[in-house]
């Protein structure tokens, strides 16, 4: 049987590269960074390097990138941080409805614990912030903006450099959860008007266990894990040494193949969504399109068919993919993205992610195209829903 | 993912007296689509036993491993043996449910009580109240 895994945006195997580069700081270079005796040195000047390596892919300055534990634990100091340091200048938070759930619990936290104000901003049907709708949105309370650069289950890329251009015009703090966006775009910064970002490791084949923040030089933000003086004294606990020599290395390697592998993968994207549409019947695309969607996303929903049972069968077949139906997530709520894109509950509960990355081939997006439809077409027969559905708009 | 046991896999890969019955001698239906689940059971009655019964189900895996098993139960039995299968007795043939998953099997004994007082009526007998299960799930999540 095949092995084909397309669930990249859940998480990456770690380059080969990439581990080998990280491995010594295990064994042999395991000495904490924070001593004095001169072994101990390799492993700053390891860190220093992956810094140097996160910033030059973002153009960045070194200073500014700060390692955290996750992407989720960068949202967290974002939000957390900004809030607890800005209090005096206002309360107010803005950000989206279609955020991960480290922005949106977050944002939960702010309101229910920290005494913020949130305002989760509609989307358009395709996942899209509406720019008149952020501008309605700022007070003179507001003290941050935090819209994810493109969403993790529909991939729709935000109009980043604009909200970055209003909030830098308003003196609103702009922080976007680049999480999904940083492994499959180029990110410029400065370009951009951004002044703190989430990333992580593991989805750019590096290690689970290790992100980035970054802060514009000159910003102020209350810490978010205290101890000891690590990071400058903003980000305690002694440092994932191999995990952030594994960060420095995956996005430099990332960034040098971006060139090539960003056509082919939005290819081999293209690809299986104009198969798909064309042979499952009633199949709907969520999401933008083209240069607006993230190269290696797509989402659909197939009408009739519950998410969990199109993953069995996929799986079944050696496909490993990925669905926002509330039934297989251990929630029983569907996606919040795919209900804030406005599709119904049994559109949302018939969805099927499926993310591409550097291991895809053509033969695996044939393979995908050549059992698919089979699938659907096997649980539709089996469900009163899609009876009713044909009754009223027919069989294609 | 779920942890499902092979039985469950089992009856959702290869489930069991899929499809419908034209004229049934009882029809019901449970669930609604907000919810993610819809089961439709089909029964063919005669002199008071089940001869044959089929199912259409929109759902996840242990819904459609619940229809499958609820079917198999009651075909052969007769109605009023049939009326005492619980969703519990459907749970335990699959060799259990996932805590969260256990409303799928509430579903399959609801559209079964549904499907018998379809054929009750339609006999002229008496309906026998059923209970109303509580489709937002809330008493069920863990």
């Amino acid at each position: 049987m095949q092995n084909v895994y397309l669930d990249y945006a859940a998480t990456t195997p770690t380059d080969p590269e990439v581990l080998e580069a990280m491995t010594p700081y295990f064994t042999e270079l395991f000495g904490n960074p924070s001593s004095i005796y001169s072994f101990a040195s390799k492993s700053r000047a390891a860190i220093e390097k992956a810094r140097g390596q996160v910033a030059a892919a973002l153009n960045a300055l070194p200073e500014e990138i700060f390692f955290t534990s996750s992407g989720t634990e960068a949202d967290n100091w974002a939000l957390k941080g900004a809030l607890e340091k800005l209090r005096p200048k206002g309360n107010h938070v803005i950000t989206t409805q279609i955020e991960h759930h480290a922005v949106l619990h977050t944002g939960e936290y702010l309101e229910k614990v920290e005494g913020g104000s949130v305002t989760y901003l509609p989307v358009d049907g395709e996942g899209r912030v509406r720019l008149e709708d952020l501008k309605a949105a700022v007070t003179d309370k507001t003290i941050l903006v935090s819209v994810m650069f493109a969403n993790n289950e529909i991939g729709t890329i935000q109009p980043i450099k604009e909200i970055g251009e209003f909030c830098r015009e308003k003196g609103v703090l702009f922080h976007t959860d680049a999480v999904q966006a940083a492994a499959q775009l180029d990110i410029d910064v400065k370009a951009l008007s951004i002044d703190m970002m989430s990333l992580s490791a593991h989805k750019m084949y590096g290690p689970k266990g290790t992100g980035v923040f970054y802060l514009r030089k000159g910003l102020r933000l209350e810490n978010f894990v205290h101890g000891g003086g690590q990071e400058k004294g903003k980000r305690a606990s002694t440092e994932n040494i191999a995990g952030i020599v594994g960060m420095g290395f995956a996005i430099e390697k990332m960034k040098a193949r971006l060139p090539q592998e960003k056509p082919r993968i939005g290819g081999l994207r293209d690809r299986l969504i104009d198969g798909i549409l064309k042979t499952v019947p009633h199949a709907k695309l969520n999401g933008a399109q083209g240069e607006e969607r993230l190269p290696n996303n797509t989402n659909f929903s197939f009408i009739g068919i519950e998410g969990e049972t199109l993953l069995l069968d996929l799986d079944a077949k050696g496909i490993s993919a990925s669905t926002g139906s509330a039934c297989s997530s251990g929630s029983l709520e569907p996606s919040h993205v795919l209900m804030a894109i406005g599709l119904t509950h049994e559109q949302a509960h018939g969805s099927l992610r499926l993310t591409l990355g550097r291991g895809t081939t053509d033969e695996q997006v044939d393979y995908v195209l050549s059992v698919l439809p089979e699938i659907v077409a096997k649980r539709r027969e089996m469900s009163p829903l899609w009876e009713d559905y044909v009754k009223k708009f027919g069989e294609k | 993912m779920m942890n499902y046991s092979d039985k469950v896999m089992e009856h959702f890969s290869n489930p069991r007296n899929v499809g419908e019955i034209e004229n049934p001698d009882g029809l019901g239906e449970a669930g609604n689509p907000q919810c993610g689940d819809i089961m439709k059971i089909y029964l063919k009655v005669k002199d008071n036993v089940i001869e044959d019964v089929k199912f259409k189900t929109f759902g996840c895996a242990s819904a459609i491993a619940s229809s499958s098993m609820a079917t198999e139960l009651i075909k052969g039995k007769t109605v009023d043996e049939a009326w005492e299968l619980t969703n519990t007795a459907v749970a335990e043939a699959l060799d259990g449910l996932p805590p969260i998953k256990m409303h799928c099997s509430v579903l399959a004994e609801e559209a079964i009580h549904k499907a018998l007082n379809d054929y009750r009526e339609k006999q002229g007998l008496d309906v026998i109240p059923v209970k109303e299960f509580d489709h937002n799930h809330d008493s069920f999540a863990v």
